[in-house]
């Protein structure tokens, strides 16, 4: 088969049958179980910790508090390691933390036989504090006098503030923030305020690791998508060489960023060491990851562009206070990728400002999700460009297609030239596809006389990054073991966790060693003392960077092949050609096959010919980034007394390059899609604000989109060729998310006539907006 | 890992009575969509339960000599949902057990548990409600039969005697279902898997002519601290005709017998949003399944 056919997902059988076996299918037996002692407050110190009742509980083994652990302080983001200094991901976190930053904190784990024993003790464990006022906000946290962190006195826990002239050079510079809706503290600098919360990645399968040891090694098994820089964190955690830490990443029930910080498993370490190496489980209810983990960023951000009579942007301003939560993860990365991208999807002609802020606040730790800051940054964005079409009269498309990207725009902060760019194309395929022209204009007319139920079209554009070059390094590497029956089996770091990665190598080594995909066999698991390193999965780079090095790891296999079949055949390597999987001399005749090679060579005993177990192994260094871009355009209707919107039909256009899988491809879209959806209609983390105290950590009370709620979705792709991906591919795993809320909201502006300027756009928010505009009344 | 000290399954009402009298405290289950997450939250602990699941009189609906429907407590919605009895004579609650939860909820949780629950927002409470059907309960002793109007008396708090009875069926009389027809509109901010924001049941009676009202019944769940009726629009509402002044009173006038809360969950703005304006559609509906005139509608 190869690239660019619908290869079923080689996983698709296993996971639909239950063999795929996930963390949960694999603890051991014997393990002991670990229920965590979450605090009860928002802010405050851990003074006093009674454990004598929870250790006189039925199975209890041990109590650990957060006055029994190292003070070792370690860093939780999944970046790959970075030896400036200036760049390391900050180290803020005790495995227990008796200084409480949020409410659900860990002050002390109950270790038990079961994991009920295990809960029944930890309730039992008396918790005195010193109680602070819980900070939920940046507002709230910024200069006040309670410090969560001592090595961020102001509670601040980065910025990032510059200028961009109209050469495209970027001025950095740190002044005070200026208050209200200014911008730089300019008087006509004045944003629309938008707000986005905080949301949860909702991966079907919970946050979960155990640990053991076999001699002096750490064994940890984790649902990670970066098990080699995971390995890292928990060896700096526990005090341990990296050398002396495997971790196993098994089958991965979605992650969407969500798996890429490391959580509990310097815990199951640290407490399986001091119990001689047993092992140790821990699996977090729904509650708990909806806490205990991580969430996006919630923003504020003030927003403001500026055009002239033509339609042409002539200045842009954006300031965002990101709630970064209570302990650094990316700390200010996701907010930086935001505030960069509102200077990268359209051109402008004179002066752009950005600030930006990430604030401690006693939340949940905020970090990498689905998008990394964009989809935030695109509501307010693509919503402002509506308003302005509408204020002007402009059609919202054209007034992009106006001031998309152009082809040869040069990145301002990382200085690459865009090779491809099909901005335009998508809009002007979406364009097509949905009847914009016509449904604009007959919508329009239908809301003239439609009072309850109004319709409306619109939406949005983004661009989107793929990997994260110059910033971290972009690697990946790859190794390919032939058998003696010409089967190939394929080891990468990189990290499969539904998105199809695996599939997609499959593919990439069918195409180049024409060895169908049913006769490979991709390790699903990542082992670090097996497998080759990757930075894993992120920054939609698997297929671009990965598939980089899996594509290397292939041509050399192939060249070995042939290599040898010369040798065996006495002929030069020149004269032969590989073809569904038999190798060709120049008069096109078969000479042997790829199976009679690497028997050949594994068990020649012929007195002299040194024999060869056939492997390929191959590092990627990606040195180059590029962007990707979509067009989300929704048809829906609005139910104006009752808040509810009805999407009628989605339309989502995309450029991530060559596309590899068109199946595949096409699933992400529908993904993101629902995932987008939820973003823009329901989802909303919700905080007690008197005591910080979280009030819908589950699936009833957080609403994320069920099948009855997700609607038709039509697909397409512009096809460009990005020279820098091994096939022309750009990056695709996060993109479809992105433009769904703005397009939502742009229209509902359509439908009502009615902005709306926060996040989610559910019935309450809804009603409350059609009452204070007069569409509603008692 | 549910904290449960034993669990029995009754196989008679009888053997279920026995074991509750001999296990003070001890929970009824059914279905177990309340009681599992209840134990999930730790509200309930150390729990015995006594399953009914397995008795079958408590399953089923019937068509009794006096025409009333019976339906046993234990039937659940999936089954309520299906059945030609229901959805011949009593579709207003075919309706209703539609929107309770997911398929998979529906295939086990019960009507019985839904109301013995005593959750503000059961599914079927607001169309039991405007159906003014009859619960039937047993205990050792004796067979009592309570009207609806009855059943709820507080916030989370209903008149079953937990310690020592049990809700058996629910009765439905020829008089409350025949000429009456129905409509429920649920609120869920999601088209599934919701727990319901606000629920409205409207039950009317047409006079011959399908112009004027005989009777409307209008109930809700999540409009008070307990389901209710609106006796006092109800009433004032009789004889009057379809029309936009009907719908006038109705948007005008609900809210006066209703108080809705103010929580996280939902604004009482927009409850109460809410609450004008599915209870005109939802009459509107019904008084369009009975045949009425359309005039405006």
């Amino acid at each position: 088969m190869g690239i660019k056919k619908s290869v079923t997902r080689i996983d698709a059988l296993m996971k639909v049958t239950g063999q795929a076996k996930y963390i949960e299918d694999l603890v051991p037996r014997d393990a002991l179980h670990v229920k965590i002692v979450h605090s009860t407050i928002a802010n405050g110190v851990v003074k006093k910790i009674d454990s004598e009742k929870a250790l006189r509980m039925p199975g209890v083994e041990m109590v650990i508090t957060c006055f029994d652990v190292p003070n070792n302080f370690f860093a939780t983001a999944g970046h790959p390691l970075s030896l400036d200094p200036n760049h390391a991901d900050i180290k803020d976190k005790l495995i227990l933390e008796s200084r409480v930053r949020y409410y659900g904190d860990d002050v002390a784990a109950v270790v038990a036989d079961t994991p009920l024993h295990a809960l029944l003790a930890a309730e039992q464990v008396q918790v005195e504090y010193e109680e602070y006022p819980p900070m939920m906000t940046p507002e709230e946290a910024i200069g006040n006098s309670c410090v969560l962190h001592d090595f961020r006195p102001n509670n601040e826990l980065s910025r990032m503030d510059f200028t961009i002239d109209i050469n495209g050079n970027v001025r950095f510079y740190t002044a005070d923030f200026s208050s209200e809706n200014e911008i730089a503290g300019k008087a006509d600098m004045i944003g629309d305020h938008y707000y986005v919360p905080a949301v949860h990645a909702c991966h079907m399968e919970n946050n979960g690791c155990f640990a053991y040891m076999e001699g002096t090694k750490m064994i940890v098994v984790s649902c990670n998508q970066v098990p080699h820089t995971m390995r890292r964190n928990v060896a700096d955690a526990i005090n341990m060489p990296i050398g002396s830490v495997r971790v196993i990443k098994p089958f991965i029930g979605g992650g969407f960023g969500n798996k890429q910080d490391t959580m509990y498993e310097p815990l199951v370490a640290l407490i399986s060491k001091r119990l001689g190496g047993r092992p140790v489980s821990l699996q977090l209810t729904r509650e708990e990851t909806f806490i205990n983990t991580r969430t996006r960023h919630a923003f504020d951000m003030s927003m403001f562009t500026e055009v002239d009579d033509d339609g042409s942007i002539l200045r842009k301003g954006l300031r965002i206070n990101s709630n970064g939560g209570a302990y650094a993860a990316h700390a200010h990365a996701v907010a930086a990728y935001a505030i960069t991208n509102n200077f990268q999807t359209y051109m402008t002609k004179g002066e752009q400002i950005g600030e930006s802020s990430t604030a401690y606040t006693t939340r949940p730790s905020a970090a990498a999700m689905r998008g990394y800051g964009i989809p935030q940054l695109a509501f307010a964005m693509e919503s402002q460009m509506d308003d302005i079409a509408l204020s002007h009269g402009w059609d919202p498309i054209d007034f992009r297609m106006h001031n998309a990207m152009t082809d040869d725009f040069i990145d301002p902060f990382d200085k690459f030239v865009v090779k491809s760019n099909g901005a335009r194309a998508c809009m002007q395929k979406a364009r097509e596809m949905s009847g914009w022209d016509e449904k604009r204009r007959a919508y329009t007319e239908f809301n003239l006389t439609s009072k309850d139920i109004k319709k409306g079209i619109g939406m949005a554009l983004f661009s989107y990054k793929t990997g994260v070059y110059p910033l971290q390094i972009e690697n990946g590497a790859c190794r390919i073991m032939m058998n003696e029956d010409g089967t190939a089996t394929i080891q990468v770091g990189a990290t499969e966790l539904g998105q199809g990665s695996d599939t997609i190598f499959c593919q990439i080594v069918s195409e180049i060693t024409s060895i169908p995909e049913s006769r490979l066999t991709v390790i699903s698991t990542q082992d670090t003392d097996v497998t080759p390193y990757d930075n894993g999965a992120y920054a939609s780079r698997q297929s671009y960077v990965s598939g980089g090095a899996v594509k290397k790891a292939a041509e050399i296999l192939r060249d070995k092949l042939i290599d040898r079949a010369a040798m065996i055949l006495g002929v030069p390597a020149e004269e032969l050609k590989l073809i569904n999987e038999k190798i060709v001399t120049h008069d096109g005749r078969e000479q042997m096959s790829i199976a009679m090679i690497c028997k050949h060579m594994n068990f020649i005993n012929d007195q002299h010919t040194l024999t060869e177990h056939i492997t390929s192994e191959a590092t990627y260094t990606a040195q180059n980034i590029c962007f990707s871009y979509g067009v989300s355009v929704i048809d829906l209707e609005v139910d104006v007394p009752i808040g509810k919107v009805h999407i009628n039909k989605v339309y989502s256009v995309h450029d991530s390059g060559q596309i590899l899988n068109p199946q595949l491809a096409a699933a992400q879209l529908h993904g993101g899609v629902g995932m987008g959806i939820g973003y823009a209609l329901g989802e909303q983390m919700l905080f007690d604000e008197k005591t910080g105290r979280p009030l819908n950590n589950n699936f009833l009370d957080y609403k994320i989109p069920t099948s009855m709620d997700v609607p038709e979705i039509e697909t397409a792709f512009i096809e460009t060729y990005e020279p820098s991906g091994p096939f022309g591919n750009k990056g695709l795993a996060e993109p479809p998310l992105i433009p769904q809320a703005p397009a939502i909201r742009n229209a509902i502006l359509h439908a009502t006539g009615v902005g709306v300027y926060a996040l989610p756009m559910n019935p309450q928010n809804l009603v409350h907006a059609f009452r204070t505009a007069g569409l509603i009344s008692d | 890992m549910y904290d449960i000290q034993k669990y029995f399954s009754a196989h008679s009402i009888a053997e279920a009575l026995d074991l509750l009298r001999e296990y003070p405290g001890a929970i009824i289950v059914a279905g177990g969509t309340d009681i599992m997450v209840h134990l999930r939250q730790r509200k309930l602990r150390d729990a015995v339960l006594i399953g009914i699941r397995e008795i079958p009189e408590l399953n089923g609906i019937h068509l009794h000599e006096d025409r009333s429907i019976v339906i046993g407590a234990g039937t659940c919605f999936d089954t309520i949902y299906q059945d030609t009895l229901i959805n011949r004579y009593i579709p207003i609650l075919a309706e209703a057990a539609n929107q309770v939860g997911s398929p998979q909820i529906r295939h086990v949780a019960t009507i019985g548990g839904n109301l013995c629950n005593g959750a503000v927002s059961a599914d079927s409470a607001p169309s039991l409600l405007a159906m003014d059907v009859k619960l039937e309960f047993r205990s050792k002793e004796s067979t009592r039969i309570l009207p609806i109007s009855e059943f709820y008396i507080g916030p989370g708090k209903t008149a079953l005697q937990s310690d020592h009875e049990l809700l058996t069926a629910i009765i439905i009389p020829q008089e409350n279902y025949e000429n009456w027809n129905g409509c429920y509109l649920k609120f869920g901010q999601r088209n599934a898997m919701e727990i319901s924001t606000l629920g409205c049941a409207a039950a009317v009676k047409l006079e011959k002519d399908k112009t004027h009202l005989v009777a409307l019944n209008l109930a809700f769940g999540v409009a008070a601290a307990k389901p209710v009726r609106c006796p006092r629009l109800e009433s004032s509402v009789v004889g009057m005709a379809a029309d936009d002044m009907l719908w006038q009173k109705i948007h005008t006038e609900v809210l006066s017998e209703l108080n809705p809360r103010d929580s996280w969950r939902a604004s009482r703005e927009l409850r109460e949003q809410l609450i004008r304006t599915l209870s005109v559609r939802a009459v509107k509906k019904a008084i369009e399944r009975a045949g009425g005139k359309k005039n405006g509608l």
